[in-house]
């Protein structure tokens, strides 16, 4: 697959406005139970999952998300969404706060921000038929007529790609790709503006892939849509994002364009990830950075800078001073201690 | 999954749901429908019991007094299935003791379903406080002894129907409850839950419009089975005489009006017995019907 598609990178500039702003986002997960957490201390019983997290969407943009799995892009998406509590920091959509908003008042801000999400047989309930999963949103949030409900359902469908006919139907008689239409369709039919692509693709064959992937670039310049598309799959992410943001074991260690981060990795994971994407190139083949054994606990994360323990360039300082996010040019930042110098 | 994933659905498919497809799955399984058909004759017999019934139930003639079925040596066939020892006919208080069998099973049932589920749904998607409390409630009265503190529940209340089926109902919500909270358990995991959430949808709305239909198969067989085993308590209940009151036939207690003449008079305790040993084993041979057709492990 091609990193990059052809279009020029558009929506990147310094001053479009923030749809979604996200500062020091934390969320914890507490594996004590009742009276142990009185009882025995934090260290190896909570998982970091998303640790003092700082991301922000430009309306109209695509930021993509990626990192290994487990390293807790799945889980900042669906804490952005609110639909898990944070454990602190705070998370505006379209300027206001919407860290603390209980469910009420979060309703509306529902329509505005919707979700994609990875498995297209978990996600559908496999007793509903698509006119009801689909029109659920309508349901919700409008007081439509169920003829006017069907009608909208009907332009959804032949939107992303199904028939109109396919309208009676359950789940288990669409295949992998079509279901994940059939989600994309669900997303989409309350008009959202931020739409949280969580790995839409990594459960296809990769045939059809592309073809999701098209259809959302489609939907997004016809919809105005802005993403944040979570991948692990550098090449998916190469192809849609205008933004990419590197994530990991819970935290951001490089963001940047998407020039800026696939021309010219800065942090030492980013210039792993980026050399086992296999070039056609013979010329332009680097060594492949091999990453020293697995993905750390997330529970008993390495001291210092997380990343020391698996990392090729590993310095004294790594083990025990955690890294600062430092700018390497506008608008590209890595959390890394070799650009320490290049910020004073 | 009737469809080859990867492979578009052609046009032709009919669109099934999945209960449609599992009630063919019943279908095909002939034992099950015969029960099924049993526990559907015995239902018709409960429900027009006064026009089914030869003679009335309560209709007492001492000249017929332990007449014997009409196959039988002295038998009439007026009286197919013989007289007890104040010469009711049998068959007339077989037919309406199918009444008080099926109410009291229904009752109880549909009484510890609806909690049940209520309760099992709330304690597995909320969590927390409510499944605490929910929960040692369970595991307390699973610790009581059945039969014994229903007895001892009808003698504080006095006997009756209503309470019976309290009697009987005090408890077994406990069973579908938690056999609710654990498939909720895996449903609240499921992504269309954290969809349904993302959309906007209640707690209400998620637990009874998405959770429930998806957990609705189990809860059905659990219903099934224990209501044969509701239909046993009963007759024992009224065996020992603290369940349904004379003169109003039931079979526990037609069992116990013959256990004198058991030598003499065979035909009195035998029907109702055999009575209640077709419905309860028709009613189980029937869930396990059910289940199986339920069970996607055992699906095509």
């Amino acid at each position: 697959m091609h990193l990059r598609r052809g279009r020029a990178v558009n929506g990147y500039s310094a001053s479009s406005e923030m749809l979604v702003e996200v500062r020091g986002l934390r969320k914890h997960f507490d594996l004590r139970k009742g009276l142990a957490r009185l009882v025995s201390g934090q260290e190896g019983h909570v998982v970091k999952a998303v640790h003092d997290v700082d991301i922000s969407v430009r309306r109209g943009e695509t930021v993509g998300l990626i990192g290994e799995s487990g390293c807790g892009k799945t889980t900042l998406g669906r804490t952005i969404l609110r639909l898990q509590e944070p454990t602190a920091g705070s998370i505006f959509f379209d300027g206001q706060d919407i860290t603390r908003l209980n469910d009420a008042a979060l309703k509306p801000l529902r329509r505005r921000m919707q979700i994609i999400f990875q498995d297209p047989y978990a996600s559908l309930n496999p007793r509903r038929t698509v006119e009801e999963i689909v029109g659920l949103p309508l349901r919700l949030h409008e007081n439509r007529s169920s003829e006017a409900t069907r009608e909208r359902v009907k332009v959804l469908l032949e939107r992303v790609g199904l028939r109109a006919s396919h309208i009676g139907r359950y789940p288990h008689q669409f295949s992998g790709g079509q279901r994940q239409r059939i989600g994309i369709a669900r997303a989409l039919i309350v008009n959202p503006e931020f739409v949280v692509c969580d790995e839409p693709v990594s459960a296809l064959d990769v045939s059809i892939q592309a073809q999701i992937i098209e259809l959302l670039d489609n939907l997004k310049r016809e919809l105005e849509l802005t993403y944040l598309f979570i991948s692990h799959d550098l090449s998916v992410i190469g192809y849609v994002a205008d933004r990419i943001v590197v994530m990991y074991l819970g935290e951001i260690v490089e963001t940047g364009t998407r020039d800026q981060v696939l021309d010219n990795p800065c942090h030492p994971y980013t210039q792993s990830l980026l050399s086992a994407v296999p070039q056609l190139d013979p010329q332009s083949r680097q060594a492949r950075i091999q990453l020293k054994g697995d993905l750390p606990s997330p529970m008993r994360p390495p001291s210092g800078c997380k990343f020391h323990s698996r990392c090729p360039k590993a310095m004294k300082i790594c083990s025990h001073v955690k890294p600062r996010i430092y700018s390497v040019s506008a608008g590209h930042q890595a959390a890394c201690h070799l650009y320490e110098e290049s910020t004073r | 999954m009737t469809s080859a994933p990867g492979l578009p659905a052609t046009s032709a498919e009919s669109d099934r749901s999945i209960l449609a497809d599992n009630l063919r799955e019943f279908r095909e399984n002939s034992l099950a429908v015969a029960a099924a058909g049993v526990v559907a004759v015995f239902a018709l017999l409960a429900a027009f019991a006064p026009w089914i019934a030869p003679h009335d139930p309560y209709e007492t003639d001492l000249f017929r007094r332990l007449l014997p079925p009409a196959w039988e040596q002295g038998g009439d066939w007026a009286f197919l299935l013989g007289c007890d020892a104040l010469g009711r006919d049998v068959l007339s208080r077989l037919i309406f003791g199918s009444r008080v069998s099926i109410a009291v099973g229904l009752a109880v049932i549909l009484i510890a379903t609806t909690i049940g589920t209520l309760a099992g749904l709330a304690a597995g998607y909320l969590r927390g406080i409510p499944d605490a409390i929910i929960s040692r409630l369970c595991d307390i009265l699973l610790g009581f002894p059945y039969l014994i503190f229903a007895i001892g529940l009808i003698a504080m209340t006095g006997p009756g129907f209503q309470n019976i089926i309290l009697a009987l109902a005090y408890k077994e919500w406990v069973l579908p409850c938690r056999v609710v909270r654990g498939e909720t358990l895996a449903a609240r995991e499921m992504e269309y839950i954290e969809a349904a959430r993302a959309l906007g949808a209640s707690r209400l709305h998620v637990m009874l419009r998405e959770i429930l239909p998806n957990i609705l198969s189990p809860v059905i067989v659990v219903a099934t089975f224990r209501m044969a085993h509701i239909i046993i308590v009963e007759a024992s209940l009224s065996f020992l005489g603290i369940g349904i009151q004379p003169p109003v036939a039931s079979w526990g207690s037609m069992v116990s009006d013959g256990r004198e003449f058991l030598l003499d008079a065979w035909w009195v305790s035998t029907f109702p017995g055999v009575a209640i040993l077709l419905l309860v084993l028709a009613i189980n041979v029937a869930s396990q019907g059910l289940r199986d057709a339920f069970d996607p492990r055992l699906q095509r």
